[in-house]
């Protein structure tokens, strides 16, 4: 009896589409949001995280309306965020159909916004999503979709977002982000080791190497990928019995 | 036939209302205590903490309510907080009475595992379960909590191992309860629901 390591896909959406992002610059068209979603439920998908890479104040009903499209198609639970400000920008994305909620730049900004999520919603629904980019100065903190450096060290913000009420870290290499060369399992490692919630691990999945690599020697809780399921170049299920094969505790469906 | 879930302001609805619809069942949100006395079967969905559970609960008069109806043998399934409020006391919020129907407490996560719990995870079956009816033993279901209650009291009928053994399923004549969401639980989850609207039939 073993908690299993998930496998999350991430839909990143722009303007009610789901697009694919080259090293944090450059957009491709994906396909629909909501036949992704559904694809994935009945793929085997422990969970789907949908991220509104915009953010604009002016795509936030389309946004919501998105949310509310893929919570239906879902049987497993469901992460949503991107430009979360405020309280009520949580609650808004929480009240049309998602679990949880992500929060990045504007915690970063005001990290009682952390807090106040944890309060309304409980820690179970806060997910600290941090953009992480190796520096002179060790793994630093990135914001603004990975263009700002914060001047945050990842293992000290990391343990503040989760004293503050952060129920898991949803932790993004900047420096692997859609460059296929696999995820950064030191980074990856070096947080897991540091904090007392469950760490997703996010950036540069290509291979069913790459995620044995990250639950193993990465110490990750779950891992996340996007493009690589999007095109079906790797389905999820197969990804799941080659971990299976290989020791690691997996939810396979039936 | 018709379940009233019952909401108590801070509860995420939709998606246990969708999965139980999707099974066939008809489903009211309930906030008043008339319906849930006049309920032919409840359902008490709880996320966040339990302070704010309970107080929505009280705030609305929905605590004797709940309460009457459990006594009066009305089938009802607590989820997640829904599950600890049918507990005494939780170390979550000390001050706070819960509806005390099982009379032992929700402790804190032990701090030698990750806490919250959050992910798929199996149960180990201790006693006949008609929740886990036509459910392999090695299914997962999805959990995401931070308190749970030992699993040592006699109406536990599956435990889950995380730092210590909890209650995943609780079952006490009417009153049944799970620890982990059915309703995100993918197919073995809708087979939770749907042994519980058979059984309340």
């Amino acid at each position: 009896m073993t908690l299993a390591r998930r496998i999350i896909p991430c839909l990143d959406v722009d303007a009610g589409r789901v697009v694919k992002g080259v090293e944090f610059t450059g957009l491709r068209d994906m396909g629909d949001p909501e036949e992704l979603a559904a694809r994935y439920n009945s793929e085997g998908a422990d969970e789907l995280i949908l991220l509104d890479i915009t953010a604009s104040r002016d795509g936030r009903a389309t946004f919501l309306e998105t949310v509310s499209r893929v919570a239906q198609q879902l049987n497993i639970p469901f992460t949503a965020g991107g430009g979360i400000r405020h309280l009520e920008d949580g609650n808004s994305v929480l009240r049309a159909g998602a679990d949880k909620v992500t929060v990045n730049t504007a915690a970063v900004a005001r990290p009682e916004l952390i807090s106040e999520l944890a309060a309304q919603f409980g820690s179970q629904a806060v997910v600290l999503s941090m953009d992480v980019k190796k520096t002179h100065a060790g793994w630093e903190v990135f914001v603004r979709g990975g263009a700002e450096a914060s001047g945050r060290d990842a293992a000290a913000w990391a343990r503040e977002g989760i004293a503050r009420g952060a129920g898991e870290i949803l932790l993004t290499s900047i420096d692997r982000d859609g460059t296929c060369s696999g995820f950064d399992c030191g980074l990856t490692a070096a947080i897991a080791a540091q904090v007392s919630v469950p760490v997703i691990a996010s950036g540069g999945a290509k291979t069913f190497g790459d995620f044995l690599a990250v639950f193993g020697e990465g110490q990750a809780d779950a891992a996340l990928a996007a493009s690589i399921f999007h095109t079906a170049e790797h389905s999820i299920e197969a990804l799941k019995q080659y971990l299976a094969g290989r020791g690691v505790p997996v939810r396979l469906s039936r | 036939m018709k379940i009233s879930i019952i909401d108590y302001g801070a509860g995420n609805l939709p998606s246990v209302e969708r999965a139980l619809r999707t099974l066939g069942a008809e489903t009211e949100c309930v906030t008043i205590p008339e319906r849930i006395a006049s309920a032919s079967a409840l359902v008490l969905p709880g996320v966040g903490h339990f302070s704010a559970f309970v107080t929505g609960l009280r705030e609305r008069n929905l605590t004797v309510a709940l309460r009457d109806a459990i006594a009066g043998g009305i089938p009802i399934l607590g989820i997640c907080v829904g599950l600890q409020a049918m507990f005494a006391f939780s170390a979550e919020a000390p001050g706070e009475k819960g509806l005390d129907l099982i009379h032992e407490n929700v402790e804190a996560l032990p701090a030698n595992v990750k806490s919250p719990h959050i992910g798929w995870n199996q149960l180990r079956r201790l006693r006949e379960s008609v929740l886990l009816r036509e459910i392999p033993e090695d299914a997962y279901f999805y959990f995401a909590h931070s308190y749970a209650a030992a699993a040592g009291e006699p109406h536990t009928t599956a435990a889950c191992d995380h730092g210590f053994a909890f209650a995943a399923v609780v079952e006490k004549d009417n009153l049944m309860a799970v620890q982990f969401h059915p309703e995100k639980s993918g197919e073995v989850g809708s087979r939770v629901l749907r042994n519980f609207l058979e059984w309340a039939q």
